[in-house]
């Protein structure tokens, strides 16, 4: 709370306690595994992850199931980016429509919609259909409200104005709703892109044949830990570099 | 007035014509259950309204949405209590904040769908690892808003406090405090939305007694109308538990809005 702020030593002090607590951390985490006898099944070794994990990059073992997750993923988040749009863009063209249908929209996007995966494990099987069926029914929500907002929030003024200079409809959407309304489309779909990879990764690990989820609970499954937590990492990994795309992405579509 | 301008009046409001479009779902849906769909994988909806008594005096249904329920509440108060005081930690001190703040983002933003079996493993397949899940699902956008909160003061309110001399606690309960309280509404919210995916997605992971065992149990016996009925029944307490904290969170709001 202190107003005075300073800057040098701080800074360092900052730096020393984000590089300390991961070293502390992994310190304890190896002094657990090794000296303290915390159990191998419950904990693994953190050399012995790391090594595995070097064993399942070296091998490319994860190549089947990262393809079957990210063409899931792609399908996915293909259908609910067009359909979002498409539909916000329908909802978003008079005040009314927007009344009547964006709190209906909001309304199921507060619904866990995880809850519907055994009903399309019933309908779509346990192999990849359903989780691309989960995954665009999940996805769909945030695009097709970011669409709506962005659509409907577009200035009045600038549409009389384009209107009473003769714009055409064409003209109207090129050059007027399109550009006030993009960047708000597009961070509703990066908001929906992540999840999408997370109610995929998510159905994967609850109920399907193959997939980097499936993976995950497979070895768990088979007390394989170091393994485990190899692709627990691998993972994580997968989507912070997915995650930090889809953000450049937006930003550069963002630009003026 | 005629017949024919009576429906047009009607779906010229808002709230009329979103029931409208609903109607025409569940027609359409009707439908398509009685005569286009193979009854094993889709009941209609009337079927499934009538038959929300069954699922219910289903042995073993109450008791599961009971602990469901419980899982719930335990999860969100620990949640709750937890990112309140981590985020009063961080944000009311600079230095913790710099330093913590990017890990607990860092944090925030990893799938932790990843870890569930390893909550299962050291929790146990009962309503621990439920609620540990519910609250690691809970706890950073609370703790997030908090800061992002305690952050939004102004600091010359806590310069001009404390040259009229009050001390660390009377200004925490006059300014700090009446200030956190519409951001930590919003973060009560998300935390709710988190703690609701989180416990459901460890009933469906794995579970011996909560709603998770029997909606896999309707799946296997492909009963489609008991199991639209509990999902149905399912989502609806989902949206009234959001409607709930969502009131609190506007009523909360409302003392700074005008001219704020």
């Amino acid at each position: 709370m202190s107003p005075v702020r300073r800057r040098g030593p701080g800074r360092i002090g900052v730096r020393a306690v984000q590089l300390g607590v991961p070293v502390a951390l992994l310190a304890i985490w190896y002094l657990a595994t090794t000296r303290w006898g915390v159990s191998r099944i419950l904990l693994p070794n953190p050399v012995a992850v790391a090594q595995a994990l070097g064993h399942v990059l070296a091998t490319g073992e994860f190549v089947a199931d990262l393809r079957v997750t990210l063409t899931e993923l792609a399908i996915a988040f293909a259908i609910s980016a067009t359909s979002g749009i498409a539909v916000g863009y329908l909802v978003s063209r008079t005040s009314f429509r927007i009344r009547a249908f964006e709190p209906l929209l909001a309304a199921i996007y507060s619904v866990p919609l995880i809850l519907f995966l055994p009903i399309y494990v019933l309908w779509f099987g346990l192999g990849p259909p359903s989780k691309i069926a989960l995954g665009a029914t999940i996805s769909f929500f945030p695009v097709v409200l970011a669409t709506v907002a962005g659509f409907g929030n577009v200035d009045r003024m600038m549409v009389t104005a384009a209107r009473s200079m003769g714009a055409s409809d064409l003209q109207l959407f090129r050059f007027v709703l399109l550009p006030a309304a993009f960047p708000v489309i597009i961070a509703g779909a990066r908001l929906g892109f992540t999840v999408a990879l997370l109610s995929i990764i998510g159905s994967e690990t609850l109920a399907s044949l193959a997939g980097l989820g499936h993976k995950i609970v497979e070895l768990s499954e088979g007390m394989e830990m170091p393994r485990m937590f190899a692709y627990i990492a691998f993972v994580v990994a997968i989507a912070a570099i997915l995650n930090i795309a889809v953000s450049r992405l937006e930003a550069w579509g963002r630009r003026p | 007035m005629t017949a024919a301008t009576a429906p047009r009046r009607l779906a010229a409001r808002p709230f009329a014509a979103r029931l409208l479009v609903i109607a025409i779902l569940l027609v359409i849906w009707e439908i398509a259950a009685r005569w286009f769909v193979d009854p094993l994988f889709l009941a209609p909806p009337s079927k499934v309204a009538l038959g929300i008594g069954s699922v219910f005096a289903t042995k073993g249904v109450p008791a599961a949405v009971g602990v469901t329920l419980l899982e719930v509440s335990a999860a969100f108060a620990i949640a709750v209590a937890a990112g309140l005081a981590v985020g009063l930690t961080l944000g009311l001190n600079d230095f913790s904040r710099r330093s913590f703040m990017p890990m607990v983002l860092l944090l925030y933003g990893l799938p932790q769908i990843t870890i569930l079996p390893l909550f299962v493993l050291y929790f146990g397949i009962g309503p621990a690892s439920k609620i540990a899940f519910g609250v690691t699902h809970g706890t950073f956008p609370i703790i997030v808003t908090v800061v992002a909160g305690v952050q939004n003061i102004k600091p010359i309110l806590l310069v001009s406090a404390r040259a009229m001399g009050a001390g660390p606690w009377q200004t925490f309960r006059h300014v700090i405090f009446p200030h956190m309280i519409p951001s930590f509404f919003t973060g009560m919210r998300l935390g709710m939305t988190g703690v609701l995916l989180g416990v459901l997605l460890a009933e469906l992971y794995v579970s011996t007694a909560g709603i998770g065992y029997f909606t896999t149990l309707f799946t296997q016996n492909f009963d489609p109308t008991r199991l639209l009925g509990l999902v149905g029944t399912l989502a609806a307490m989902a949206i009234v538990l959001n409607a709930m904290v969502r009131r609190l969170e506007v009523r909360f709001a409302r003392w700074r809005d005008p001219r704020g």
